[in-house]
């Protein structure tokens, strides 16, 4: 099947729109509201063409090709149609360029340059619309809202649904739902999928220098695995660059202390494949689940508080890093905890709401493991306003006592990361052998629900690993029925896990969280150790600190408790 | 001969009496080919038009024979058809019953439409029943094709339906409904020959005004405008003629219910229809009428709306500007 686009023969499949095919020839189309990992909305009215024989205009994202079709994609008329479109749409949108999490990047300004557009021909109709705060994570800004209703989608596609439409005086508005059912996890999908920038963090960009402005303090920063592949991204480097380094110098250039949140994930994945197996051998309760990702605890939590026995009481990663640095590390420097600032820098948003949960607080409330959580974007921010341009610094090596972490505790910001390094160690840990093959690749892979069966010592442990909340529904599903159905169960709340968390940079799709992991994975191939419990560093912290279980416990686990709902209107 | 009623449909040119006029016998063919063991009928009486009254007419005067029309729709589409009638919120309340008695055990099921005009839309119907917003679909596929739950699906005014049935029974005199209302002797729903003009259709009763005016025909909101020389030519749409008093009526008053009633009615899914009417409605209410403005908007709602609401939007905006206010546009 052939059709022409601006004289150009194209070969196509059927089933693709005229808009898939443009872009993977490198044609221009403007959209808005397109996204690859949404359903098609066709409301921006942006992408439009001109199919010959047909009269009037197309949206090339919902026209399917038809064989000898001929396109279109610039014509007077199409100019006209999408400017006054595009001027609609920026008359219900507030401009706050500076602070948007966009910053350079904005698609509706680079179309209206396109165009010749403006973006005040109407006046702003939205200008006293209310800004909505969903807990200490994320804020909805309904003044900036186009309407395009990806939010929407992508929360119902979490199996959320807690944004909604909202009918007031002849016009539905997006609007967090009133539901006490229904509750935000913040996950921060909608952020990742919005194009305009209608949500954003709590206090992005305006408190990213807090940490830093508290004086006499010892600041240290801590950076998660998946940051290394995706802050690149925010100062123009390919996607999937991989900046460990360039982290530590961007840290030490803000004259603070860089330590690698990994290093703690191997701390993580030891408890927790210890938790495992002593759960196997008990028998109950199983299937374990993952914790570390706080936006499907906080799902947990709200939705099916049943299966809160079933999560591991295992923290996460900069967690534990944090209650290091305020323990551990705090006694060899010989520094007061109360003078130590630790940064978390995260993909996520729903890690800013991990760290006001009290009963992860150290000392009964007293010491608080992290004092504040920077995304990956804030951080990123942060740096160009010090003039810190992190493509250009020169990288720099983990100072001791905390040195390279392995493999295994780098691939937890992949979908599947968590699962393979537990399953590394607990592997050796039952069966007292090296594993044969480090890889277990049917974890691995974007994909919304991967299953696989592992042999360990003849035991065949049934494990599944899942991204995105909805998929968690069908898994807790199908436990309903069968309770046996699993023994161990990874969950990430975010598209593809961390990579494609609520904190990383914009835009992301699927190739992008793609590019994203599998530069992940290659630093794991790369690294000398690749099981955590190999690790100098955490074989040296059993020894030394870890030696007694009060310390283990103190820093290591927590609880979980039913949640009602927090974000009210 | 011995025709069967498709062919009969055919033979006397039915239109859908929706307003848009498809041929109802290519419709019936198209879901009656459409392979698949699930088909539907859904009679649509959403009647969404400000100033058409018809649909109600028919369930108030003809409910036997309506029912008699879908059963008809239902048995000649072939597979196990079930059928809808789909009626609008106050047309759900007051004939309910009746119809429950009707229908007995037929596969028939009362639908109480829970949207407005947009609802008379067929995919939006659709959306409807499945328990979904009130939204239009992308099309293709076409409900014929894929419409209720994906199956095959058949969408008939209630007009279409009730004449079908007079069709069946060899008694079809190729008449029409007509709503005719507004500045006349005597509003109503009369019944006459499909191919009188407007001008007749008004002077068939007296209506026909002796004072200086002009009429909206096919819709009270989305209807065309016309002028007393044009009233040659028979009426489009849903059949609705409304006469205007043309000293009497406030041009501005006019477009400010059009431009409510499409910001109310319409989805708000996309960009020129949802921001359009409530441009048009800001500049109606301030009474300032900016001519590049207006041509901007009428331009992206014609050319580039979701659905037909959107595109039919400027029709009677433009008709009164130019033929009623003398705005060159």
């Amino acid at each position: 099947m052939k059709i022409t686009i601006n004289n150009q023969k194209i070969a196509v499949k059927e089933g693709q729109t005229i808009l898939e095919v443009a872009r993977q020839n490198k044609i221009d189309i403007p959209t808005l509201c397109y996204h690859s990992d949404l359903t098609i909305q066709a409301s921006c009215r942006l992408c439009l063409v001109e199919i010959e024989g047909r009269p009037g205009l197309y949206t090339s994202c919902s026209t399917k090709v038809e064989d000898g079709l001929v396109v279109k994609t610039e014509s007077e008329n199409i100019a006209r149609a999408r400017k006054i479109n595009l001027e609609l749409l920026f008359a219900q949108h507030r401009e706050e360029c500076a602070d948007c999490i966009y910053h350079g990047r904005c698609q509706a300004l680079k179309i209206c340059r396109q165009l010749k557009g403006k973006i005040n021909g109407f006046t702003d109709r939205k200008k006293d619309k209310p800004t909505f705060k969903f807990g200490p994570a994320l804020e909805f800004d309904s003044s900036k809202c186009i309407d395009c209703r990806l939010c929407v989608d992508m929360c119902h596609r979490q199996g959320i649904d807690f944004l909604e439409l909202e009918y007031h005086d002849g016009l539905y508005e997006v609007v967090p739902s009133k539901d006490p059912k229904k509750d935000c996890i913040y996950c921060g999908q909608c952020l990742m999928h919005c194009p305009v920038g209608a949500f954003e963090g709590v206090g992005e960009y305006e408190a990213i220098e807090k940490p830093l402005q508290e004086e006499g303090k010892t600041v240290v920063f801590q950076f998660a695995p998946s940051i290394r592949t995706t802050i690149g991204e925010e100062f123009g480097m390919p996607y999937g660059s991989v900046v460990t380094g360039h982290l530590f110098a961007g840290i030490h250039a803000l004259g603070a202390k860089a330590f690698d949140t990994s290093i703690a994930a191997d701390v993580t994945t030891v408890e927790e494949a210890k938790e495992l197996v002593e759960r196997l051998e008990k028998k109950e309760p199983l299937p374990m689940f993952t914790s570390c990702c706080p936006g499907w605890v906080k799902f947990c939590e709200f939705y099916y508080p049943e299966f809160i026995p079933n999560l591991t009481t295992v923290r996460s990663p900069h967690m534990i890093m944090g209650g290091l640095i305020k323990t551990y590390w705090a006694q060899k420097e010989g520094l007061d905890p109360k003078n130590i600032i630790v940064v978390s820098i995260m993909p996520c948003l729903a890690k800013k709401y991990d760290i006001t949960r009290e009963e992860l607080w150290l000392d009964k409330g007293a010491l608080k493991p992290v004092d504040y959580v920077l995304t990956t974007r804030e951080f990123a921010q942060l740096l160009r306003k010090r003039k810190i341009n992190l493509k250009e610094v020169k990288p720099e090596e983990p100072v001791a006592p905390f040195p390279l972490p392995t493999g295994a505790g780098v691939i937890y910001g992949a979908s599947g990361g968590v699962m393979e390094s537990a399953l590394r160690t607990a592997y050796e840990k039952i069966t007292g052998k090296t594993l044969p093959q480090l890889e277990f690749k049917n974890v691995r892979g974007l994909q919304g629900v991967k299953k696989a069966v592992v042999d360990i010592a003849g035991r065949k442990l049934k494990v599944a690993v899942v991204n995105g909340t909805i998929n968690a529904r069908k898994i807790l599903a199908e436990l309903k029925i069968d309770p046996h159905a699993y023994d161990y169960i990874e969950v990430m709340a975010c598209l593809g896990g961390c990579i494609g968390g609520g904190g990383q940079p914009v835009p992301v799709n699927e190739e992008i969280r793609q590019q994203r992991a599998a530069s992940l994975y290659q630093v794991d191939e790369k690294s000398v150790i690749r099981c955590a419990h190999n690790s100098p560093f955490v074989k040296n912290l059993y020894q030394e600190y870890f030696n007694n279980q009060d310390n283990i416990k103190k820093i290591c686990h927590t609880t979980f408790k039913k949640k009602n709902k927090e974000v009210n209107r | 001969m011995n025709l069967d009623l498709i062919q009969k449909i055919a033979q006397v040119n039915l239109l859908g009496r929706g307003g848009a006029a498809f041929p109802t016998a290519k419709k019936w063919e198209m879901v009656k080919n459409e392979p698949g063991k699930q088909k539907y009928v859904i009679c649509n009486v959403s009647e969404g038009e400000p100033k058409v009254y018809k649909d109600g007419y028919i369930l108030e005067n003809y409910p036997q024979e309506l029912i008699s029309g879908i059963l008809l729709a239902m048995k000649t589409i072939g597979g196990s058809a079930k059928g809808f009638l789909y009626l609008r919120k106050d047309y759900y309340q007051k004939y309910q019953e009746k119809f429950l008695k009707i229908i007995g055990s037929a596969p028939i099921e009362i639908f109480c439409e829970p949207g407005g005009y947009l609802g008379g839309d067929e995919s939006a119907a659709c959306e409807a029943i499945e328990g979904r917003c009130t939204e239009p679909r992308q099309k293709p596929p076409y409900p014929t094709q894929k419409g209720l739950w994906g199956c095959p699906t058949l969408i008939n005014n209630a007009e279409t339906l009730y004449y079908v049935d007079k069709i069946f029974k060899n008694s079809y005199k190729n008449t029409r409904l007509y709503s005719v209302n507004g500045n006349v002797e005597k509003s109503g729903v009369y019944e006459f020959n499909v191919d009188l003009t407007i001008a007749q259709v008004l002077k068939e009763n007296c209506n026909f005004p002796k004072i200086d005016f002009f009429v909206q025909v096919g819709g009270g909101a989305s209807g065309r405008i016309l002028l007393a020389n044009e009233l040659d030519q028979p009426v489009s749409g849903a059949g609705s003629i409304t006469v205007y008093d043309q000293k009497k009526t406030d041009p501005y008053q006019l477009m400010q219910e059009w431009s409510e009633f499409f910001v109310r009615e319409n989805c708000d899914k996309c960009t020129p229809c949802r921001e359009g009417t409530l441009r048009i409605r800001e500049m109606v209410a301030k009474k300032k009428l900016e001519v590049k403005v207006l041509q901007d908007l009428f331009f992206v709602l014609e050319q580039t709306s979701f659905c037909s609401l959107g595109k039919s939007v400027p029709t009677p905006f433009y008709d009164l500007l130019t033929k009623v206010m003398g705005i060159k546009l």
